[in-house]
């Protein structure tokens, strides 16, 4: 449930009782939900995970699987500017550097993004102010943290343009977006998100809308400027391949849920739960012929307003049946480890899953 | 064009004004009514005190600003080419005729009276001489004096229609018919004065030699038409502009469309002048396009007459009626509002039908639409204005019209019909313009009576401002197929020759311009006026003026639908009010004072 | 963006040309083929057939439709004289005809009122445009709110009543009811206080209206523009609420809000016929209106292109800021 601040943004439960994390970023149970004519929308429901500095997450799902709505429930953007009656209903903690984000003041939070936590969006094209140059956008970046004047500023866009490798960088800061090609585009929205040196960036899809080449270069450019800044780094896709090459951990989430997280090498290798097969046998893989490489997770996302009962994915799972009592479709299977580090949430034992792996699913792979 | 509104925008726009007017009438005038006849506590003189009568004489005083507005501007402020009748009156104050209108109230300001001449004009036995002699003392605004060739150039300028166009023409007429003086800026002549029918034997004495006779030619004298204009003064089409003063008030700003101004001329001598008493010291007339805002101005004392002097306006005349009656008169304006039945479209040429739609008609509900016994006026019951002499009023009704047959008699029309050979009735058009919703509503009212007698009648509502181009072509009312056409006249000056003869005197059918609308061609009528404008006496005159009357009303050629009144402001400020029928039951302009000099 | 701007006059121009062929195609050929003679409506009473055939003379009626183009724009820029029955009247460049009802040159009337009518549409478009916007802007930020209903509520009202209620209305009750002003046009040179006295009510009325329609179209348009991933781009950034609102929402609200306004400028300098009628303004509006009653043709057609000239320039001036506020235009 959610209480109505003085601000109207709803906030979260009281968290009193908890402990301060020892993590640089730890999100606690997220709840995130829309109320709609249709009835509440629970596009995040109950997802908890930890990141460390200097540390890659990828986050991994189908669209609508609460990726997103995770990243800016992070970033606090389903509170600010909520206007009219229906407001977003969060609830849980997100503690970021010893900073509970979802029951502090939204000014500090406001001061905190952009700063402390900064964010890439999937289409630059539209993420980008069309009537504003590219460096005005991201001189403003910097100057709502920094107390510098225009010249200093624009100085400091010049050079972050000319760090993520846009050519003539004095020149195309006076450039408008839509002046740009995509791949360019995309680099000074990293430029502009990096302008202040975050400790949390968060990459949602940064290379969907991109061409295939383009993206290998904004992905290379991403994992260089993480080991530059030393930021902690959330990307969010629905492509495993890209998060295989960049993450160390990585987290599958489907209905709004964590059905899987581990290492990246574990998740990738060893996955323990028919969902991720599903995505790493849907994955493009160059060296397999187009006609076996995709093999597409059947059957269409779950409504997060009517939840399928049990686990979420047993309408779509080819082993729904193998768990006995219908467990299944009755009872949602929580997190269980399934290996160090490794969690995964699925009613069959690990046995089951780990030959159900090595002699179906790997082989086609 | 001919057009036909759809009334549905145009009746959300008046029941939003009466919405407001209701409004108005309370914000405006914050209660109260004022004594009806004895002057009021603001000063109004009361309810008709200046119709026909003098009100407040006494307390004019020397001085002030006298404010006009008015819905409308003038044709023109050319003493040559001014048409309207507020013209006329208003011209008065910046120029002078050798005769003119006597400032007195009712019948006697039809009466002529000698201004720049020494006295009226001496005429000789045969009628086709007239002699004026000018006074001494009467300059022009720069202090000239005021010459015979000044009188007979201004007269001259009637001749250049080509350049002067819109003003009357009797003159011309009547003293060059044949048309062989080609006009002032056409005079091959030196001095420009080239016109034979007037000699200036000397500065001060003019005659004028008429090729034949007219009775009337000291009325056409009278009109402004006949006002002298100094050459070296005439700027031609533009003098209207700026005209040049001969009277007590000079030009001093002029926006057409929006304001005119008048100061005192200061070459202008008192004693030269008989009958101008001058007593404000500015004149201003300022222009509305809309008729409310005017009378909200009347009714709110920023303004103190209408320079129109067509009536308020509906709204204007209920809330003035109520709450304001002392500031209000009730005269004739010389107009007769009725119905013309051109014979050219059948069955029209059958007198009889033309009777059928007379008695066929309520008289009752014409006068209705016309506004009432107080804004519409009397019954008409015959086609000579009261304020003409020879007219007998509702004395003369030969079809019963404010009688017996007021309500309409149905019986009287069939036999009518029967007579003209079309028993069961017939198909006709009503021609009416789209510009006077009063007139829409007399034609419809005269449909509904009519489609009881079995006569059909459609209404055609065509473009009012093409009036002349429409129904003043008698080819285009055939071919239209206009059985009956809805009109109005008054009289240019207060005779049966300033009325009725452009209307019913065969030589006045015109290709275009026509305004004989019955196409009326009776020999008789034709020989009546001959004798008319040969008889000097003025008692025989009248008899005739009577007789014509009579055999237009015998014909059936019209339908008189009212003798028109209306209901006209005067400010509580105004001093020396009458109304005059020299100009249609106008107030008198010219001699109105105000009672207090401040603003 | 001087290619666009190149372009834009030119097609400007080009529509000019057009615009001048058509009224005058409506003015001189429609009444001939309704077959009404113009010229008998401008002289008396008592028609004289040497003053209308001065008349067809003096406007040129007689002569086929293209010279009397011709004529026009020749008159434009070299001035023209008409002569008829030995007067002669001279109308100097830029001659856009000449009224022989009033006496009068149309381009001396057309600049004597153009500034009226540019006054009270000025005027009252920053009127609106502070109290619609404003309006629609909150609205949009509380939508759903007492306010945010009250708000449109009140627009609706504004939308459908129409000027000659809410004129006549404030005049009964702040010019004759109250007296608190006098509700008479005083020119602008002749003292600024009389002249705001005379303009506020017009301004209030016709803000009135336009008000209302700004108001709901900036609520739509800046609900919408909320929802755009730039304006999410700039919460990201860490910018304040207000910057959010009014420098990112509010550039892209501008566009639609412009559009409008040139074209809703460009009307009202030819269309204020109600407010100057009602108000007793005299303007073009009121020009038009008493040059209708009078059959004055060279008035309505010099009021009639100075309108159409009035609607081009805004269009004009519309696409240019177009071209400033967003620059993807300038490559169109």
């Amino acid at each position: 449930m959610t209480e109505l601040s003085k601000t109207g943004a709803a906030v979260g439960e009281p968290t009193g009782t908890s402990p301060a994390p020892t993590a640089f970023l730890e999100v606690r149970d997220l709840k995130v939900h829309f109320p709609t004519d249709d009835g509440l929308v629970k596009s995040v429901d109950g997802l908890s995970f930890q990141l460390e500095k200097g540390k890659t997450l990828g986050i991994v799902g189908e669209s609508g699987s609460g990726k997103s709505v995770t990243s800016l429930g992070i970033m606090g953007l389903h509170t600010a500017g909520q206007y009219g009656r229906r407001k977003a209903q969060i609830s849980g903690e997100i503690w970021l550097d010893g900073t509970e984000l979802l029951s502090a003041d939204p000014d500090q939070v406001r001061r905190l993004r952009g700063r402390e936590m900064a964010m890439i969006f999937q289409d630059p094209l539209s993420a980008l102010h069309p009537y504003f140059t590219i460096g005005h956008q991201i001189v403003e970046a910097y100057r709502v943290h920094h107390n510098v004047d225009k010249k200093v500023a624009k100085r400091r866009a010049v050079e972050m343009l000319d760090r993520v490798g846009i050519p003539q960088p004095d020149k195309r800061v006076d450039s408008y977006p839509h002046e740009f090609s995509g791949g360019m585009r995309q680099r000074a929205m990293i430029a502009m998100a990096l302008v202040n040196n975050p400790e949390l960036l968060i990459a949602d899809e940064p290379t969907t809308a991109l061409d295939v080449t383009v993206q290998a270069q904004i992905l290379d450019l991403i994992r260089d400027l993480q080991k530059e800044f030393g930021s902690a780094v959330i990307i969010i896709t629905h492509d495993l391949g890209v998060v295989a090459e960049l993450s160390d951990d990585i987290l599958v989430m489907y209905g709004g849920r964590c059905v899987e997280r581990g290492p990246a090498e574990k998740v990738f290798y060893e996955p323990r739960h028919p969902y991720t097969w599903g995505l790493l046998g849907s994955m493009p893989r160059l060296d397999r012929e187009q006609q076996e490489r995709l093999i597409p997770v059947k059957g269409s996302p779950p409504s997060l307003i009517n939840i399928p009962s049990g686990c979420a994915f047993n309408p779509r799972c080819p082993y729904a049946d193998i768990p006995k009592d219908d467990l299944t479709r009755t009872v949602r299977p929580e997190l269980a480890e399934v290996g160090s580090q490794h969690w995964a949430a699925c009613h069959m034992t690990t046995e089951q899953r780990e030959r159900i792996w090595t002699e179906e699913i790997a082989p086609k792979l | 064009m001919t057009t036909k509104r759809t009334p549905g925008r145009r009746k959300r726009a008046f029941a939003a004004v009466a919405a407001v007017a209701a409004l108005l009438t309370t914000a405006a005038c914050g209660g109260g009514g004022d004594d009806d006849n004895e002057g009021s506590k603001t000063g109004a003189a009361g309810y008709d005190a200046a119709n026909n009568k003098v009100a407040q004489a006494s307390l004019a005083k020397k001085g002030g600003t006298l404010k006009f507005g008015g819905a409308q501007d003038a044709d023109s402020w050319d003493t040559t080419r001014g048409y309207y009748g507020f013209m006329w009156n208003f011209a008065r104050y910046y120029s002078r005729q050798l005769v003119t209108g006597k400032t007195e109230p009712g019948k006697a300001g039809a009466e002529l009276t000698p201004d720049l001449a020494t006295g009226l004009a001496q005429v000789s036995d045969d009628g086709k001489t007239y002699t004026y002699t000018l006074r001494d003392g009467i300059t022009w605004e720069d202090g000239q004096p005021i010459t015979s060739k000044d009188v007979k150039y201004g007269i001259e300028r009637v001749w250049a229609q080509d350049v002067l166009s819109g003003g009357p023409v009797y003159l011309k007429d009547v003293l060059d018919p044949e048309g062989e003086y080609p006009g002032p800026y056409k005079d091959t002549s030196k001095d420009k004065l080239g016109l034979k029918a007037i000699e200036t034997p000397n500065d001060k004495t003019i005659v004028f030699k008429l090729p034949k006779a007219n009775s009337d030619f000291e009325e056409m004298l009278a009109l402004v038409s006949a006002s002298p204009v100094r050459q070296d003064k005439d700027t031609k089409s533009k003098y209207g502009l700026k005209p040049f003063s001969s009277g007590p008030y000079k030009f001093e700003s002029y926006s057409p469309g929006k304001d005119l101004t008048l100061v005192r001329n200061t070459e202008w001598k008192q004693d030269s002048d008989p009958i101008r008493k001058a007593y404000p010291d500015k004149i201003t007339v300022q222009f509305f396009s809309d008729a409310n805002q005017l009378d909200q101005r009347l009714i709110s004392g920023d303004l103190d007459l209408d320079i129109n002097q067509t009536g308020m306006s509906p709204q204007g005349r209920t809330t003035a009626l109520k709450e304001h009656r002392a500031n209000l008169d009730n005269p004739v304006s010389g107009y007769i509002r009725y119905a013309a039945f051109p014979q050219s479209v059948k069955p029209f040429d059958n007198e009889h039908c033309r009777k059928a739609v007379i008695y066929g008609a309520n008289h009752v509900s014409l006068q209705t639409a016309r506004g009432g016994p107080v804004a519409g006026g009397d019954i008409g019951t015959n086609m000579l204005p009261p304020s003409v002499p020879g007219s007998e009023g509702q004395k003369y009704d030969p079809y019963g019209l404010a009688g017996a047959n007021k309500d309409g008699n149905a019986e009287k029309a069939k036999e009518e019909l029967r007579a003209c050979g079309q028993p069961d009735g017939f198909d006709t058009t009503i021609a009416v313009r789209n510009n006077k919703p009063v007139e829409v509503a007399t034609a419809q009212s005269l449909q509904a009576s009519l489609k009881k007698i079995g006569i059909n009648a459609e209404i055609d509502q065509y473009d009012g401002s093409q009036t002349s181009g429409i129904i003043g072509s008698p080819a285009n009312v055939e071919k239209k197929g206009y059985g009956i056409i809805i009109m109005g006249w008054g009289p240019d000056f207060p005779t049966v020759q300033g009325y009725g003869m452009p209307l019913w005197d065969s030589n006045y059918i015109l290709e275009s311009g026509n305004n004989n609308f019955a196409l009326i061609d009776d020999p008789t009528i034709d020989g009546l006026f001959d004798d008319y404008v040969n008889e000097l006496d003025d008692t025989r005159k009248t008899e005739i003026a009577t007789e014509i009357n009579h055999k237009v009303m015998e014909g059936g050629y019209y339908l008189p639908f009212v003798y028109e009144k209306f209901i006209n402001w005067r400010s509580d400020r105004l001093a020396n009010v009458y109304t005059t029928d020299g100009y249609s039951g106008m107030y008198d302009f010219v001699n109105l004072g105000l009672k207090s000099t401040t603003t | 963006m001087l290619a666009y701007l190149i372009r834009r006059l030119f097609a400007a121009a080009v529509m000019l040309v057009v615009i001048i062929m058509v009224v005058f195609g409506i003015f001189f050929l429609v009444p001939r083929w309704a077959g009404v003679d113009i010229a008998t409506s401008f002289v008396g009473k008592q028609a004289d057939p040497a003053a209308v055939e001065a008349v067809r003379q003096k406007l040129g009626l007689s002569d086929p439709i293209y010279a009397q183009v011709w004529e026009f724009f020749k008159g434009i820029f070299v001035g023209r004289t008409y002569a008829a029955g030995g007067d002669v009247t001279n109308c100097a460049a830029p001659c856009f005809g000449y009224s022989f009802r009033s006496e009068q040159a149309i381009w001396p009337v057309l600049t004597d009122r153009f500034p009226v009518t540019l006054g009270l549409a000025l005027g009252a478009a920053v009127l609106w445009l502070i109290f619609g916007v404003a309006a629609g802007v909150l609205s949009a930020l509380k939508r759903g709110s007492i306010w945010d209903r009250g708000a449109m509520l009140v627009a609706l009202a504004g939308v459908s009543l129409p000027i000659y209620f809410t004129g006549l209305l404030s005049l009964a009750i702040f010019a004759f009811g109250l007296n608190w002003i006098d509700a008479s046009y005083v020119p602008l040179e002749d003292s600024f206080s009389g002249w705001l006295g005379g303009m506020i009510l017009p301004w209030i009325t016709l803000a009135f209206l336009y008000a209302a329609m700004y108001a709901r179209i900036t609520r739509a348009t800046m609900m919408e523009i909320l929802g755009e991933d730039y304006i999410r781009t700039a919460r990201a950034k860490g910018l304040k609420e207000q910057t959010v609102i009014g420098k990112h929402a509010m550039r892209s609200t501008m566009t639609p809000i412009l559009t409008m306004l040139g074209m809703d400028l460009g009307a009202l300098i030819g269309g204020a016929i109600l407010t100057e009628t009602t108000f007793n303004l005299p303007g073009l509006g009121q020009a038009v209106l008493q040059a209708i009653r009078n059959q004055d043709l060279p008035v309505i057609l010099g009021v009639t292109l100075i309108t159409s000239l009035a609607v081009l320039f805004a269009n004009l001036v519309v696409d240019i800021l177009y071209a400033v506020i967003d620059p993807r235009v300038r490559l169109a």
